[in-house]
């Protein structure tokens, strides 16, 4: 078996990256983008630490905690996609009022 | 030592899908590609979840994202084409660049290195058993599980719904009657 | 993982007992994957057959006996042909996205089970991995309307999208009953529970549904907008020749081929029939019912004309996807009452256990479950028949308008 520690390199890199990408990208949907990469991250993390960490009880009657790190991860399924679906309206609704998809020139707030 | 079986190589297949897919993303000029490349990287992701025996995550890693964010992506990004292809990429690329590296120096370096990395207790899961999928929808569903956070979720996603109808819907209308 | 069989046997042979594995199941995918492209080749043969027939054609007749071997005649033409790769295309998703589309069909084969003892892989989300397998070939026509940078492969890639996105909603409503009535989302766990009764005898509805929307998926009249050559000439695979058309198009005949094998898993009660015990005979006869879907697929293909976009869309969003959820909450429900009577078998635990019981034992549900089908479906099948009327009523009197208008 693979060791914790690699899963959790391997989610700490996937974060970065989405880091990077929210942080540098111009365009509204690449930082979108982004957003999903850590949030994967984050589900990376959740799983592995329930993989290693759960000890089980008993073999036939389950407790709702030993499912903990599944469960928390079909939650950020849901919030995911909620995310993606407001977060591409709004774009496109951005889109169509300032033709720019690019978050800083659309400012019309800034007093 | 670690040793080379059939999951240790899976296990970088992976690691090498999920982390060049995500650079793929976050480099590419061209947007309908990155969307391509997020999800080779999801799916990486994908496999990682079957590694680590959620198979049901896995499956529902691949409908969700593949299935449904993905198209969402694509059609976002033919809607929004004419400036989609932008010359200039990147806003602040070097200090956002150093930033995530050095991020990613300060968790591996500060966090996951020293409290797991040389920790016996941590190469093996604990248990061998798993929890099944069928195990999952009960604790979903059952009173001293999960039952409130599980309707909390749908009302999130249909708020979401709703949401995402009323804003892409107002601007319709408001053109329409222009 | 457990060494059994030919891995038992190269590790006695002095093979390493990874590489034995590996080998094992290395051959275990060959083979699951090379049974549905052997059997695509001769479906092809199989659907041209039949439509001619239908049109009152002979069909091919001239390679072989009875023009078996047309096929490989048309394989050898597709594989000699130039291969265009256009020059704005996106080269990399352009060769992609074929592979993709041929993959998303022949992975679902994965967990469909031949016979009572040989299956790809037993998952227990059998059910799931299907619907999500079959979404990657959305993505695949998505790539490839895409890539050809041509703007009626992207217009026909748009219809493909919404219309697979939207038909994939009554399509797993309708996967949710067997997966329900079974207790299970294993495709032999699925099977196991229609031992005594097949699920379409119990949930007539949901079955019809199953069929409608895979239709659908599949992109095969009276939903073959997607290519509907008068209007995008070809659809999202205009750009491609030679193979790489083959591929979408071997892809789309294993789709249909393959919405029959589900159908019979899921409510035909898969290689449940006489003689399922021997490999050879249930292997067979998952083959045998697989085509009675199958057919009226094709029957379907070649003799319903072909809907408008908004007519498709209207038909999934007002009358498939309410029917869907309805049925399945009614389902839900009556087996939930029926659990309270005492009419399901149910194990020591307390689940429902169908696979234990017998055709006798399952007989008082089935006919609470059918009857209750057949009720959902009487108003709506007449609500249905008014509407058409009405809609024949409102033509006829526009058309003697006119012919009045006109004759003044």
């Amino acid at each position: 078996m693979v060791p914790l520690s690699w899963y959790l390199i391997v989610s700490a890199a996937l974060f970065s990256i989405g880091v990077f990408g929210v942080l540098s990208r111009r365009n509204g949907v690449a930082v979108l983008m982004g957003i999903e990469l850590m949030l994967n991250a984050v589900n990376i993390n959740l799983v592995a630490f329930w993989r290693y960490n759960t000890t089980i009880a008993s073999v036939t009657e389950p407790v709702p905690s030993e499912l903990s790190g599944m469960v928390f991860a079909a939650f950020m399924f849901v919030v995911a996609a909620a995310e993606v679906a407001v977060g591409l309206a709004i774009i496109i609704t951005v889109y169509r009022n300032w033709r720019s998809v690019i978050p800083e020139e659309t400012d019309t707030l800034r007093g | 030592m670690i040793q080379f079986d059939f999951s240790t190589i899976a296990f970088f297949v992976f690691a090498v899908l999920t982390l060049g897919g995500a650079l793929g993303v976050v480099t590419n000029r061209n947007l309908f590609r990155g969307t391509i490349w997020l999800m080779v990287s999801l799916f990486g992701v994908a496999g990682l979840y079957v590694l680590l025996s959620a198979p049901f995550l896995a499956a529902v890693q691949v409908l969700v994202y593949i299935g449904a964010i993905a198209i969402l992506f694509t059609f976002a990004v033919m809607l929004t084409r004419s400036l989609t292809r932008l010359n200039v990429r990147y806003t602040r690329l070097w200090p956002s660049a150093l930033g995530a590296v050095l991020l990613f120096a300060m968790l591996v370096i500060g966090v996951i290195w020293p409290v797991f990395g040389g920790n016996e207790l941590y190469n093996q899961p604990i248990s061998d058993v798993v929890r099944t999928t069928t195990d999952l929808g009960v604790a979903l569903v059952s009173g001293e599980g999960y039952v409130l956070p599980f309707e909390v979720a749908s009302i999130l996603l249909t708020g979401a719904m709703i949401g995402a109808i009323v804003i892409a819907r107002d601007a319709d209308e408001e053109e329409m009657e222009q | 993982m457990d060494c059994t069989g030919l891995c038992e046997v190269l590790t006695q042979g002095g093979t390493d007992p990874g590489l034995a594995q590996f080998l094992s199941i290395l051959l275990g995918v060959l083979l699951v994957v090379t049974v549905p492209l052997i059997t695509v080749i001769f479906l092809i043969w199989i659907e041209r057959k039949i439509a001619a027939r239908i049109q009152d054609r002979l069909g091919p007749n001239r390679v072989g006996p009875f023009g078996l071997l047309q096929t490989f005649a048309d394989l050898i033409k597709l594989l000699a042909k130039e291969d265009i790769t256009p020059a704005s295309a996106d080269r990399l998703l352009y060769n992609a996205a074929p592979l993709l589309s041929l993959a998303a069909v022949a992975l679902i084969w994965a967990v469909v089970p031949y016979t009572p003892y040989h299956v790809g892989a037993d998952l227990d989300i059998g059910a799931l991995y299907f619907v999500a397998v079959a979404s990657l070939g959305t993505l695949a026509i998505m790539i490839a309307g895409w890539a050809s940078n041509n703007k009626y492969a992207l217009l026909g890639a748009f219809r493909v999208v919404a219309l697979l996105v939207s038909y994939e909603i009554p399509l797993v409503f309708a996967l949710l009953v067997p997966v329900m009535l079974a207790g299970s989302m294993s495709m032999v766990d699925i099977i196991h529970a229609q031992s005594g009764m097949w699920f379409i005898f119990m949930a007539p509805l949901a079955g019809v549904l199953f069929f409608i929307s895979s239709q659908a998926e599949t992109g095969r009249a009276p939903f073959d907008l997607i290519e509907a050559e008068s209007e995008l000439v070809a659809g999202f695979n205009i750009e491609y020749s030679g193979m790489k058309f083959g591929m979408f198009f071997a892809a789309e005949f294993l789709h249909v081929f393959t919405n029959g094998v589900l159908i019979t898993i899921l409510f035909l009660g898969g290689w449940y029939f006489p003689g399922w015990q021997m490999p050879l005979i249930a292997f067979m006869w998952l083959g045998l019912k697989a085509f009675i879907p199958y057919f009226i697929s094709l029957w379907i293909r070649n003799t319903v004309p072909r809907l408008r976009i908004d007519q498709v869309m209207k038909f999934n969003w007002f009358f498939l996807v309410p029917l869907s959820i309805v049925n399945v909450l009614i389902l839900a429900f009556l087996v939930m009452v029926l659990k309270e009577i005492g009419w399901v078998p149910v194990d020591e635990t307390g689940a429902m256990a169908l696979a234990q019981a017998g055709f006798i034992e399952l007989l008082p549900m089935t006919i609470v479950l059918f009857i209750s089908n057949v009720l959902i479906c009487v108003p709506i099948v007449n609500r249905l028949r008014r509407m058409g009327v009405e809609q024949r009523a409102a033509r006829e009197q526009l058309r003697t308008q006119r012919a009045m208008a006109a004759g003044d």
